[in-house]
């Protein structure tokens, strides 16, 4: 929304974003470094895409626990396509067709079955996650030519590849949230969902669509992913749920749905990228690390809790 | 009570009121929804505040600050949904949050039964306090919640509505039980909307109405008619400006509609140019029928035409085809997204409309809006969130959404409640300018004053059906009230 709350909630997330980065700057010498900011970059572009299919659901009042087991089920059955010797773009086709699948299977149950979000996407977390592992029989599908590598270590000039990637999916993604319908529509169910079908608007097919671009984006995930890591994991992405809703509720939306912004998504994924590295950087040991991020978690809703009563009445 | 005086933002909800309750008296509280009943039960239980007059209590003036308060001096209130847990058992449940203890926690089972089964003995119910709740019926539970309120000394109680819900058998239990309580000195506050039940069960009754006592008398020198003359003939206090206009053609025609438990077989026609205005009683099932010919619910069968033409109305989607345009009676939960503004809520029924391939061009939403937000003079800007703005501008921006498609059907369901006397004046004259233009306007309210004031034809609505039919020429506040009651008339 473009309400000034919500202008200034995700100012304030910029602001915290440079505290932070202030911060290491003057804690560390190879913070503010071209190379480390690339390396931020690029550490943040997996979990920055997730997290903006994961922004649409939680905007329309979802949650969608099963977005890293789609990623691991999506880059299985795209490296499988890769190693049967099919061409690149049909092997994305492959890895995307997969992603949306679970996406429209995750909405259609919550839109026409009727059931909470949470319980859905919990199931399709465990179910994506077995297909997984059942088709690749728990093993990796490992090495790629060089062309689909590429996506994940070339660079544009001296922007790595995963970056432009990121920027393009963060445009479009931000222009169908503000310019079309289908954005309206997703705000507005989130809004008040009652008051948006009286309106007659579709929820049914809306929120299915909703998360099928989650699906999407686990799907370009799993494809900067496995090209990163030259190998297709039926274990990869654990716990990329949680980083995503990490990264969308610091970046300000509301986990009630209807306000955010994906801006503030991007922002929030930046957050914790800097944290990583800057920890990392500072040699203090992964334990902290997750105590240090699950605070700043708390710390920022709860700024954003203590903040809505005083702005919102009025 | 003496005095009691209630205000919220715009309107005053008591005036004055005085309620004096004797010990052992079943006193009536009677009034038409929104009389301040309900109002005067909350400054009495704690749940509100009052701005004036004071409670005394046995000569003793009290402070009520809370419910607690209201709990230590012994008075309790059996609302409709009752306050139960259905897994625990009925002992349990008398005793919930002061069961008898030993050795400061552990529960006295042995203590908690035999109490609850002598005080369950004493009322004359026939149920084990081992039952659990779940398996009594929607009238023994009503029981036990009587026997929670004795459990814990109630001198006072107040019972909203008891009855509704229960079979003759049952009622005549309840009643049963009442007398009980009154022999044990209890003094019973009885809220019904069944003038038969008053002469059964009551000594004495008050009439409430505009937030003020009206009376205050032993039944035994009213008669039924004496009690809707004094609940009705409420203050117009305010002129309305109905402009009347020769009805038209038939716009909108319902026939036979059924839905299991709230509607059963409703048939009328529309016609453009007129104000159809429906009253009833809260539940009478108005918004039910409000909701099916907008699409929101589906009927168990019957059919809706407009146009003559008879229409499926598959969602609100289709609803809105057909030119049906509804103001929900919640109006922020069903009304509008709040964290939107002005602008996009009124766009928001016309995305299909406005978008190219899906794409919605710069400034349309504002193209679309900013004509009718001129027009009903909605006070606010662009960038605020609807959910600011006052209850009468939010009402308007509801209406805005149908003003700015093709609607010219229009159903609203209580379109005044909680807005402003300016704002109000203001809907009625755009209630007038849509049935000069050719609208046709389905009314529901339960302000008497403002359904005979603004509406050419008035239906009342009892129990799902349609009670009587009346010319709003030929109407009067009694004749309302009366058909709405369930009495002949």
């Amino acid at each position: 929304m473009t309400t000034r709350l919500a202008r200034a909630r995700q100012f304030g997330t910029v602001i915290g974003l440079l505290v932070l980065s202030g911060v290491l700057w003057a804690l560390s010498p190879h913070f503010l470094t071209v190379a480390n900011l690339l390396n931020i970059a690029q550490q943040t572009t997996i979990n920055a895409v997730v997290a903006v299919g994961m922004t649409y659901v939680i905007l329309s009042g979802g949650i969608d626990l099963s977005v890293g087991s789609i990623v691991a089920l999506s880059g299985v059955a795209l490296g499988a396509a890769l190693q049967s010797g099919q061409a690149l773009p049909v092997a994305l086709v492959v890895a995307i067709g997969v992603g949306v699948a679970c996406g429209l299977v995750n909405g259609a149950i919550v839109s026409w079955g009727r059931l909470p979000p949470f319980i859905v996407t919990l199931g399709m977390m465990s179910i994506a996650r077995g297909m997984a592992l059942l088709f690749t029989e728990g093993r990796p599908v490992s090495g790629f030519d060089e062309g689909f590598r590429s996506l994940a270590t070339g660079r544009v000039g001296f922007i790595p590849v995963p970056v432009i990637i990121t920027g393009v999916v963060y445009v479009i993604a931000h222009v169908v949230l503000t310019k079309t319908t289908f954005g309206r529509y997703v705000y507005a169910i989130g809004g008040n969902e009652e008051a948006t079908r009286l309106s007659g608007v579709s929820i049914d097919f809306h929120k299915t669509m909703i998360y099928a671009v989650s699906g999407l984006m686990s799907a370009v995930a799993a494809i900067m992913l496995t090209a990163r890591l030259n190998s297709a994991q039926p274990i990869a992405g654990m716990m990329y749920e949680l980083d995503a809703i990490a990264a969308t509720v610091i970046g300000g939306t509301s986990l009630m749905g209807g306000e955010g912004s994906l801006g503030g998504t991007l922002v929030g994924a930046l957050i914790m990228g800097v944290l990583r590295n800057g920890l990392n950087l500072l040699g203090v040991s992964s334990f902290l690390q997750q105590i240090v991020i699950g605070a700043v978690i708390i710390g920022a809703v709860l700024v954003d809790t203590w903040l809505k009563p005083r702005a919102g009445r009025g | 009570m003496r005095g009691i005086r209630k205000a919220f933002p715009g309107v005053i909800a008591l005036d004055g009121v005085d309620l004096a309750l004797r010990a052992g008296e079943v006193h009536v509280l009677l009034g038409e929804n929104g009389a301040g009943k309900s109002t005067l039960m909350k400054v009495l239980s704690g749940a509100y505040q009052k701005d004036a007059g004071e409670i005394l209590l046995n000569g003793r003036p009290v402070e009520i600050n809370g419910p607690r308060d209201a709990l230590a001096l012994g008075i309790r209130i059996i609302y409709q949904e009752l306050n139960l847990v259905p897994h625990l058992s009925v002992a349990e449940n008398i005793f919930l949050g002061s069961a008898p203890t030993r050795w400061g926690g552990i529960i006295d089972w042995r203590r908690l039964y035999a109490t609850a089964g002598q005080l369950l003995g004493d009322l004359g119910m026939e149920f084990s306090p081992q039952t659990p709740l779940r398996a009594l019926s929607l009238a023994q539970r009503q029981m036990v919640e009587i026997a929670k309120s004795l459990a814990r000394n109630a001198s006072v109680l107040v019972m909203d509505e008891p009855t509704s819900a229960l079979t003759s058998r049952e009622v005549d239990q309840l009643f049963t039980l009442v007398q009980r309580l009154t022999s044990r000195g209890v003094a019973v506050v009885y809220i019904t909307h069944r003038l038969d039940e008053v002469y059964r069960i009551g000594h004495r009754v008050t009439v409430l109405r505009d937030g003020r006592h009206v009376a205050t008398t032993t039944l035994d020198q009213v008669s039924i008619p004496d009690l809707v003359r004094m609940m009705a003939n409420r203050d117009v206090g305010e002129h309305f400006p109905k402009v009347r206009t020769a009805p038209g053609v038939e716009l909108l025609r319902v026939e036979r509609l059924r839905r299991r438990g709230v509607l059963d077989d409703v048939s009328f026609v529309l016609r453009a140019g007129e104000v159809l205005g429906i009253g009833g009683l809260l539940g009478a099932g108005r918004t039910e029928l409000a909701r099916v010919i907008a699409g929101a619910d589906r009927p168990d069968s019957g059919r809706v035409l407009v146009d003559g033409k008879p229409v499926s109305l598959t969602g609100p989607a289709a609803a809105i085809r057909h030119g049906i345009g509804l103001l929900p009676e919640e109006r922020k939960a069903q009304g509008f997204v709040g964290g939107f503004t002005i602008c996009r809520n009124i766009a928001l029924p016309h995305g299909r409309r406005l978008g190219h391939g899906g794409f919605l061009p710069g400034g349309c939403e504002e193209r679309l809006a900013d004509p009718i937000v001129k027009e009903l003079r909605i006070k606010g800007t662009a960038s605020q969130p609807v959910k600011l703005l006052s209850g009468g501008n939010q009402q308007k921006v509801v209406l805005a959404k149908w003003l700015a498609g093709d609607a010219k059907i229009f159903i609203f369901d209580e379109p005044t409640r909680g807005v402003d006397v300016g704002a109000k004046v203001e809907i009625y004259n755009l209630m007038n300018r849509l049935t000069a233009a050719g609208a046709g306007i389905i009314m529901i309210s339960s302000e008497l004053p403002e359904l005979l004031g603004m509406s050419d034809r008035i239906l009342v609505m009892h129990h799902g059906r349609i009670a009587a039919e009346i010319d709003a020429a030929q109407a009067s506040q009694e004749r309302v009230l009366s058909a709405a009651l369930g009495l002949a008339g």
